[in-house]
């Protein structure tokens, strides 16, 4: 079952850096979101994955999943959330004022420089 | 009182708060934010007399027993690196009233300053990697809004680039400590440190350890991983750029020489002498990059990067003489880079430009200006009475005790070099004839940027004079970093 999520992340690694060495912003975003699921993908593999209960102690199972990934993920999934809606907007202020989506248009002196 | 440790952490963001209730009254927030920031610097320097005399403070949140709970640690690398921080925020703040601008102050700058402050002082003194990454991700997202206020073209181009490159270094932070966790099995540092010291740090360890230095190095700008730097510290204002050039890459730094000497001691051999590798590069390229410039800001951006790769030579020689001059070149790098900043940003005050070449002469109207900023570079060089004197002359003579001879009389060089990029502000922007200065009525005030950046400066040279009183407290430091077990058994003591 690991190995199969290690070839499904690499995939989803592989992915995130074909579209962030891409040039237009959009697919940027798109890339570092796919990143994102493949790092918090990797967190949830790396804590092992077994056939036990979910971590909830009222079932009175004897084996549970380890409860320290999902709580891990769960802060990196609200982090990149937040990082991910200012990269946003952040886009769509700098499509406004600079009139472009294309990051080679970026290189370089502006005017105002 | 065990919890008088984590004040320096929460008295920023408790003012952070209370600042966001009231945005537009300047008043209000220009006095409560210093408040807030005098009273944390009564806290952190009584905090470094405490782990002086009593040892390393650590508080386990929720009294659950150590490699459980969440540990936050004050030993003496930490207190040092927060008080420094926090003196510098109170007069990065001080030089802001004057020269940030109404509409950036009505719109969140204070708070953003203070919870970068909460983020940089939680990364200090956390004893949890995944404690570190959040407050990592606090720091950034603060200085994503500070590199951006105000909304220049300029801001928001560079912004975009820079938000970029700390996303996907912070998704490599997580993957690291995903391995991390797959092979040791627990989160808490000290803990990390005891199991890979059981192990006997295994192959795979090694690797975890170059993708730290990876991730660390990206947040540090060392040698491959520096090339988004100079762009965009050059595009906010100048108060921001102080506290980015003094306070983020040393976050960096300082996370590299925490795992570098508490993880991954076991293989030196390999793992420092790639970080010993790197770190001269990364003087090489930030050389090239001071003397190609005739920018202002880029010449003391550039210098960031030599210093970051002297402080790292220093590390890798994992030598006690070394790693206290490591120390203490961090700290003199802090503060002399946050006013070198100062400075520059009255010089670009005074004319209204950042060309070097349209500078001249200034030196017949502010001749206080001039010897000011020459002390500071000569301090920045490392002429022997100030403050860079000391930390690189330990540095070089670990290099030379760990026989690494050429490396070190490499960083000897790199100081001429120093020396050269900003003598040459000075002989271009204050000798010579007097060229453009803006109008009057635009330079009044002048004296409100002058004496922050002033006081400043003489706070590094009493740090370079007074090395001898500063001494003891950087040796417990290096005693912390070369002694694994000192941490360890402070935070496992049960």
């Amino acid at each position: 079952m690991e190995v199969l999520m290690a070839f499904v992340i690499g995939f989803l690694f592989m992915a995130a850096v074909y579209l962030i060495l891409s040039k237009s912003i959009l697919r940027i975003i798109i890339g570092t979101g796919l990143l994102s699921h493949g790092a918090h993908l990797l967190i949830l593999t790396m804590g092992g994955l077994t056939n036990d209960a979910p971590p909830v102690l009222a079932e009175g199972a004897k084996n549970m999943a380890d409860p320290l990934p999902q709580a891990l993920i769960l802060t990196a999934i609200v982090i990149s959330f937040g990082v991910t809606a200012f990269f946003l907007v952040l886009a769509y202020r700098a499509y406004q004022e600079l009139g472009t989506d294309n990051i080679d248009e970026l290189r370089g002196k502006l005017k105002d420089d | 009182m065990t919890n008088f440790l984590l004040l320096p952490i929460i008295l920023p963001f408790l003012t952070a708060i209370l600042l966001m209730f009231a945005p537009k009254n300047i008043i209000y927030q220009r006095t409560l934010t210093m408040i807030g920031l005098i009273i944390t610097t009564g806290c952190s320097l009584a905090l470094i007399q405490i782990v002086h005399t009593s040892g390393i403070q650590v508080v386990t949140f929720g009294n659950w027993p150590a490699p459980f709970g969440i540990s936050m640690v004050a030993d003496m690398v930490a207190v040092l690196l927060i008080t420094t921080s926090v003196i510098i925020t109170l007069f990065t703040v001080v030089y802001s009233f004057k020269s940030i601008g109404i509409a950036r102050e009505k719109f969140f700058y204070y708070p953003g300053v203070l919870l970068m402050l909460t983020g940089v002082n939680g990364a200090f003194m956390t004893g949890d990697i995944f404690n570190l990454f959040v407050f990592f991700e606090v720091l950034l997202m603060a200085s994503y809004l500070l590199s951006v206020i105000g909304g220049e073209k300029k801001q928001l181009r560079e912004s975009m680039k820079y938000i970029l490159v700390n996303v996907v270094s912070s998704a490599l932070f997580v993957i690291t400590v995903a391995l991390l966790y797959s092979v040791v099995g627990t989160l808490n540092m000290a803990d990390i440190s005891v199991k890979i010291a059981e192990i006997n740090q295994p192959g795979i360890i090694t690797t975890i350890g170059i993708l730290f230095l990876v991730v660390f190095g990206l947040k540090a700008a060392i040698f491959p991983l520096f090339f988004w730097l100079p762009s965009s510290y050059a595009a906010p204002p100048v108060p921001v750029l102080a506290l980015f050039g003094a306070l983020l890459t040393k976050v960096g730094v300082y996370a590299i020489m925490r795992t570098y000497t508490l993880f991954f001691v076991h293989d030196i051999g390999y793992t420092h002498m790639i970080l010993l590798v790197l770190s001269v590069l990364t003087i090489l390229a930030g050389c090239i990059g001071a003397l190609s410039t005739f920018n202002v800001k880029n010449i003391i951006i550039y210098n960031i990067v030599i210093a970051v790769g002297v402080i790292l030579f220093g590390v890798a020689q994992m030598n006690d003489t070394s790693m206290i001059g490591a120390m203490y070149y961090l700290v003199h790098d802090m503060l002399i880079k946050a006013a070198l900043f100062f400075l520059v940003g009255i010089m670009i005050f005074l004319t209204g430009t950042e060309n070097l070449r349209k500078m001249g002469g200034m030196m017949r109207s502010y001749p206080s200006l001039a010897w000011t900023y020459l002390i500071a570079a000569f301090g920045l060089a490392g002429i022997p009475p100030l403050s860079g004197f000391i930390g690189k002359m330990l540095i070089v003579k670990g290099g030379f005790e760990a026989d690494h001879i050429w490396s070190s009389i490499w960083i000897l060089l790199s100081s001429l070099v120093v020396l050269l990029s900003v003598i040459r502000i000075f002989i271009y922007g204050f000798w010579g004839e007097e060229k453009r200065l803006v109008a009057v009525e635009k330079r009044q005030g002048y004296w409100r940027l002058y004496i922050p950046a002033t006081i400043l400066v003489a706070i590094t040279v009493f740090y370079g004079v007074g090395a001898e009183w500063i001494m003891p407290y950087m040796r417990d430091a290096a005693d912390v970093l070369l002694n694994p077990s000192v941490y360890t058994d402070a935070v496992l003591k049960e």
